[in-house]
């Protein structure tokens, strides 16, 4: 109750500093020697205050204060500590404050650490950011208040929905943000950078750590969401194109592509409109993603509330925001004429135009298959549902010459060159191509766009590996994610090539035999724990090679609510992933029991690592090349 | 001059999205039932799940009865909880429900029978979606009450108690 008093009352406070801040910055640009210590300080105070309106959420949510709908409508006095504190961001008003949390600690942090820029473009900075931050203010106080009152106070809460009591998802939704949240500073600092016509190489390298930061938290957010997808939901894959997922993914194309701009921005004045656009579309289409996922317009797990109200507000402040940065772009920017003149084909400028161009198609076919349902509803009234094989026939024949495309590259110099050493780059795409010429033949998955994919994938892979022996680590950030991504592409194509699945309904004691895999049913027990019972089921499996594993998955009853999830007992090797889960069958003594075999899983997530170890490199490493 | 064109085409395009989404909005309308009266039954000929059979959608509704085409999957998770209801209204003779298996292995679909029970006269096993698009069909689970070859009610998402009870009522 009190708790719930000062976590209101210091939002509506927050609120304020935001129009001080702004009325000081007005004043302080006018007269702009310095950065006034006031704005400072008032920023300061806005976080402290919005860090405190957020720790009596979490307060109210460890110590159970049911007065409190929110905590109410998510939260059991019987939920362990760990999930009680997660659930605080579980849901849709947690989640917008949490959003805000991050907004107002990433532009202290951007006022504290940017020393050498000019100060107009610090407040020019501010400004924008605190547009951004008033949005939610007032969107978080009107429409999804996470403080409001409950009377009588009930007794029990109703309890978070069981699969998202999960450790992976506890701290998904935080790091996610970080990356979402992050591009708002970019997108802030280049709509100020554009109004006074100082995109240049001095820009880039100050904006490069902030891209930096923001991606590696996007890319370790949607890993995140993906390893949850394939513990918890039991279907046993790893990315299912549902809108959500595209939704994150596609902030993170735009963000990867505005990486790769700055990059050359840093060297030479190029680019400059594609660096803007960029940078507006990475946060625009973080918000559109907001936008689709709370509106209710899209249907996921992810869709906490369906309410028209929050999502109009959401819309029609994205739209604002994007005329905003449109009249800032169109009246501010003066692109450099003749730009792309001065390119020599052979460069490593050309080759990453080209890498934006597929980033740009592969964002598209995204976008188009999560929005275009909506839009042919709207104009015809038709309902379509966009699957999996859509984004795979479009996409995955592309990125043969996108991994091509990645393993030549940054070969290449800045500006104009010569291959060198065509001829051993020559011999490994020969045993590339042969490798997997062999591997496919082998397992009999022999077609010719595997045997093409794959060879372009390996190629990728020879290239760097070979270049963490002979480039002397000048560019060790670009080659480990380089290599990470092609460690990627491999794991999922050999993990979609050669998974299998046996489905089959067992009772304790029998045995399930085809001529590869025994699946003996040995036993099944059960237990009480605090939240939920558990029956636990055991199976000795055992391969074709007489290795025997012992596996047990679980059924959990969970008591509030009342939902049965089923946890997948999953053995983790570093060559293949064994993935058993059952299922009641009705009124009978049977469990229903699938076990893939999926082979390199870990494997993905470890390139997916790997990829945002290079950008950590990158953030850490003080003289790029 | 090319510039301004490039503007104003810009500003367009998003006011045109704005639109679309602003409209999207208005008919939030994804779990509320759309009533389509009077509409013929698309004609398909499509697979039979467990024969493997083809067969032509005349030869699967006759015009004299009631039928509930019913879109599911194993891997939906709303269908679970609307199967029980499925299952209870399998005890009324008026109406046969024949079930449209939406984009599913035939593996998994067994087993969600076979775990949930069976309430299905028939079942159209549409691998693609093909046929699902071809009844307007958008997501699943989605039912459409059926009578003398016309669809009568169209229900976008779960059924619940109340409207199967509505469909007790139409179909007496």
């Amino acid at each position: 109750m009190l708790l719930s008093v000062i976590g209101h009352y210091s939002l509506i406070l927050g609120l304020c500093f935001s129009l001080i801040i702004i009325f000081l910055s007005i004043k302080n640009f006018k007269n702009s020697e310095y950065l006034n210590t006031k704005i400072l300080f008032s920023s300061f105070f806005q976080l402290i205050l919005v860090s405190l309106s957020f720790l009596c959420l979490v307060f109210s949510f460890v110590f159970s204060d049911f007065s409190n709908e929110t905590v109410f409508n998510n939260s059991h006095s019987t939920k362990p500590l760990f999930y009680k504190i997660s659930g605080t961001w579980g849901n849709h008003e947690g989640s917008l404050l949490l959003w805000l949390l991050v907004l107002t600690l990433f532009i202290s942090l951007f006022l504290i650490k940017t020393k050498k820029q000019p100060v107009k473009y610090k407040i020019l900075t501010l400004l924008f950011q605190q547009i951004i931050i008033i949005g939610f203010f007032v969107f978080l106080i009107q429409t999804s208040n996470p403080f409001n009152y409950l009377y009588p106070t009930p007794d029990e809460g109703l309890g978070l929905n069981p699969i998202l009591q999960d450790p992976a998802l506890a701290i998904h939704p935080p790091i996610l943000y970080l990356g979402y949240v992050g591009s708002s500073i970019i997108f802030s600092s280049a709509l100020a950078a554009t109004c006074l016509n100082m995109i240049s190489k001095k820009w880039a390298t100050h904006i490069k750590k902030w891209v930096l930061i923001s991606w590696v938290f996007l890319t370790l957010g949607i890993m995140l969401g993906s390893i949850w997808a394939y513990y918890e939901l039991g279907w046993g894959g790893f990315w299912f194109w549902d809108p959500v997922e595209n939704v994150s993914l596609m902030p993170w194309l735009a963000l990867t592509t505005l990486l790769h701009c700055i990059l050359v921005l840093e060297k030479k004045q190029v680019l400059t409109s594609w660096v803007i656009i960029l940078s507006i579309s990475t946060f625009t289409l973080s918000m559109c993603g907001t936008f689709l996922v709370r509106s209710g317009i899209l249907n996921s797990v992810h869709t906490f509330a369906n309410d028209p109200g929050r999502g109009l507000f959401i819309l029609v402040f994205l739209f604002s925001l994007i005329l905003i940065s449109l009249f800032v772009f169109f009246f501010f920017h003066k692109s450099t004429q003749n730009e792309l003149n001065n390119f020599s084909w052979l460069s490593k400028e050309t080759s990453i135009i080209i890498n934006n161009w597929f980033m740009m198609y592969f964002l598209s076919v995204v976008l188009i298959g999560t929005v275009y349902p909506i839009f042919l509803d709207v104009l015809s009234s038709q309902k379509v549902s966009v699957g999996p094989p859509f984004y795979h026939k479009l996409i995955v024949p592309f990125l043969i010459p996108f991994l091509l495309a990645m393993a030549i590259g940054p070969k290449l110099k800045w500006v104009k060159s010569n291959l060198e050493d065509k001829l051993s780059m020559i011999l490994l795409l020969i045993i590339s191509v042969l490798i997997s010429f062999f591997i496919l033949k082998i397992f009999e998955a022999n077609f010719l766009i595997n045997t093409i994919l794959i060879s372009s994938a390996t190629y990728l892979f020879f290239i760097t590996f070979r270049d963490f022996f002979i480039k002397k680590f000048n560019n060790i950030s670009q080659n480990i994610a380089h290599f990470g991504f092609s460690l990627l592409i491999l794991s999922i194509l050999f993990n979609s090539l050669f998974s299998s699945e046996i489905t089959t309904n067992l009772k304790v004691g029998e045995t399930f035999d085809d001529s590869k895999t025994k699946i003996f049913f040995k036993s099944i027990k059960q237990k009480e724990e605090k939240n939920f019972k558990s029956i636990i089921a055991n199976f000795n499996i055992e391969n074709s090679m007489g290795i025997t594993e012992n596996l047990s998955p679980e059924l959990r009853i969970y008591n509030q609510p009342n939902i049965v999830t089923s946890e997948a007992d999953i053995k983790t090797t570093m060559i293949s992933d064994k993935f058993i889960v059952i299922n009641v069958v009705q009124n009978q003594d049977y469990f229903n029991v699938r076990y893939q075999v999926k082979p390199f899983m870990l494997w993905i997530w470890l390139s997916v690592l790997l990829i945002s170890f290079g950008g950590l490199v990158s953030l850490f490493k003080k003289n790029y090349e | 001059m090319n510039n301004k064109a490039l503007k104003i085409t810009t500003i367009a395009i998003f006011i045109i999205i704005f639109i679309v989404f602003y409209k999207a909005l208005q008919d939030t309308n994804i779990y509320t039932p759309k009533k389509k009266s009077n509409n013929e039954i698309p004609s398909f000929s499509t697979n039979l799940f467990y024969s493997n059979k083809k067969i032509n959608s005349s030869e699967l509704f006759k015009l004299d009865k009631f039928y509930l085409l019913n879109i599911w999957s194993s891997w939906c998770v709303p269908c679970r909880t609307e199967h029980p209801l499925l299952m209870d209204l399998t005890k009324n003779k008026k109406i046969e429900i024949i079930g449209l298996n939406y984009k599913d292995k035939k593996n998994s679909a067994e087993n969600f029978l076979n775990e949930l029970g069976n309430p299905y006269q028939e079942i159209i096993f549409d691998k693609e979606g093909i046929n699902a698009i071809e009844w307007g069909a958008f997501g699943v689970p989605e039912s459409f009450l059926i009578n003398d070859g016309k669809v009568i009610k169209k229900y976008i998402g779960p059924l619940n108690k109340e409207l199967v009870e509505e469909i007790r009522l139409l179909i007496k």
